[in-house]
């Protein structure tokens, strides 16, 4: 069963993957794409180089650090290159999820990093992301780490949950995505406004950004159902509960970006209930298992409510140039996740205090994560720029890093699809 | 600012691991917990205006 699950979760890679080159001007799509293909190969490799031995799993080899009488295990202590994992036990498993999901979450930078991150450096990137950020936060959560430990050393119930990787693979990827977004800056066109107002720059296909909407839900179906069952023993049955609420999130996050888009600008926006549709999966994620059917409603409607009005600020406010939404979709939506599960969740021994681990946990991500990928992506910067030069970006990504655009016979003359 | 501004999200994280450890009590937990989220909030904001005004700088180049 779980096996099979895992098998689900190269559906979310396509959903993703078509969100992302719907997102971007068709100058730019077949760069999206191909980068998206690119990132997986590379996290998949570096994740069995060496991401899988430093997450490790539950009652595997780890290094410990000794605070006070306690140890708290940091990082996982398996071999390299998968050698010694017992496919056929819960490390094989472990190991197979693990490579799966950290291609996913390699994917989540793209899109803010849409239209002016070049190939070599995003793939550099997500080595790094694959092969240690997301198996460090990964064993601190599910390998039998600190943050999964406190429970029973501080009396926090089970410790910090995160039951489908709401904060280890998708805020851990949203975080990524800030600091991306940060270190690129701006595509040229965006603020160019005497008033500073940020230009509308749409997506060139919808469809797309849509359809990738429900390849996305089968894969989560997977990641929801196989990490419960594998980091917090659920039974095979909740699987039905898991895609019960899965979609539940999912439907009203949609409904609420609709709405909130609808009271906003007159007319319910594509693209961005797309991104609260996505928005209610990952926020899913945190505990997909344990959330009773109407929690799951409250999640969802929350978290696509959360994306346009985060978008905006990040837009308007903060000047940030996100063009596939991952920092609202995934971060900031990631984040309520676990807050909820803290809250809303019938989590195995949890008690009243379940809302401090969560809050421990979300501590973790804002205070050690952000800091730890934003410094490992302004040092890679310093040697690889990420940007693409101004011609290349005037240019397209498609022909000037890939030779030959996506529809070559679009021709464009237009300086830019922008509104002015 | 930028600086400080991750400097002081490191802060928060180790507010709110110290808090786990060394205080057993609920309240204070909860309390000393939320405060070391708020050093946090206070880092990232920090951590946004320093990258806020390079914004500027980029778009007010590009009017020329």
């Amino acid at each position: 069963m779980t096996s099979f699950l895992i098998l689900l979760i190269p559906f979310a890679f396509a959903g993703l993957a078509l969100m992302n080159a719907g997102l971007v001007r068709s100058r730019n799509a077949a760069h999206t794409l191909m980068t998206t293909l690119t990132v997986a190969a590379v996290a998949v490799l570096a994740y069995v180089a060496c991401g899988f031995a430093w997450q490790g799993f539950s009652g595997g080899e780890a290094y410990g650090l000794t605070v006070g009488k306690q140890t708290w295990n940091w990082i996982g202590a398996e071999r390299f290159l998968l050698r010694g994992v017992d496919f056929d036990g819960v490390g094989g498993l472990a190991a197979g999820f693990g490579m799966f999901t950290a291609a996913l979450a390699a994917m989540i930078p793209l899109g803010a990093g849409a239209e002016r991150w070049r190939l070599g450096p995003a793939a550099a990137s997500t080595a790094v992301l694959a092969g240690f950020t997301v198996p460090l936060i990964a064993h601190w959560t599910w390998g039998g780490g600190f943050l999964a430990q406190f429970g029973k050393m501080y009396g926090l119930g089970p410790g910090f949950v995160d039951a489908g990787g709401a904060g280890v693979l998708q805020t851990t990827g949203g975080l990524t995505a800030l600091s991306v977004a940060w270190l690129l800056g701006p595509r040229r066109g965006k603020y160019s406004g005497q008033d500073r107002m940020p230009a509308a720059i749409p997506g060139h296909n919808v469809v797309f950004v849509l359809f990738g909407c429900l390849m996305a839900l089968i894969g989560w179906f997977g990641i929801n159902a196989a990490a419960a069952i594998l980091f917090y023993g659920a039974s095979p049955g909740r699987v039905v509960l898991v895609a019960i609420n899965t979609t539940l999130a999912a439907g009203s996050a949609l409904l609420g970006s609709a709405l909130v888009t609808r009271t906003r600008f007159g007319k319910p926006d594509a693209s961005l209930a797309a991104n609260g549709w996505t928005a209610g999966l990952v926020a899913s994620s945190a505990a997909a298992a344990f959330f009773p059917p109407a929690a799951a409603i409250i999640v969802g409607l929350v978290a696509g409510a959360l994306v346009p009005i985060s978008i905006e600020i990040l837009e308007l406010r903060l000047f940030l140039d996100d063009p596939g939404g991952a920092i609202s979709v995934h971060g900031i939506a990631g984040l309520w996740g676990l807050l909820a599960a803290g809250f809303l969740a019938r989590l195995p021994g949890a008690g009243d205090g379940q809302w401090l681990a969560q809050l421990a946990g979300i501590a973790t991500l804002l205070g050690c994560i952000l800091p730890l990928t934003y410094g490992i992506n302004a040092i890679l910067n310093r040697f690889l720029p990420f940007r693409v030069s101004l011609d290349g970006e005037r240019q397209g990504m498609d022909l000037h890093e890939l030779g030959a655009n996506a529809y070559p016979e679009l021709v464009t003359h237009l300086e830019d699809f922008t509104q002015r | 600012m930028k600086l400080a501004g991750f400097l002081l999200l490191l802060s928060g994280w180790m507010i709110a691991l110290t808090t786990i450890v060394l205080l057993p009590q609920a309240g204070s937990r909860a309390a000393f917990l939320l405060a070391g989220v708020a050093v946090e909030i206070v880092g990232l904001v920090l951590v946004f205006r320093g990258h806020t005004q390079p914004a500027h700088h980029q778009a007010r180049e590009e009017r020329g």
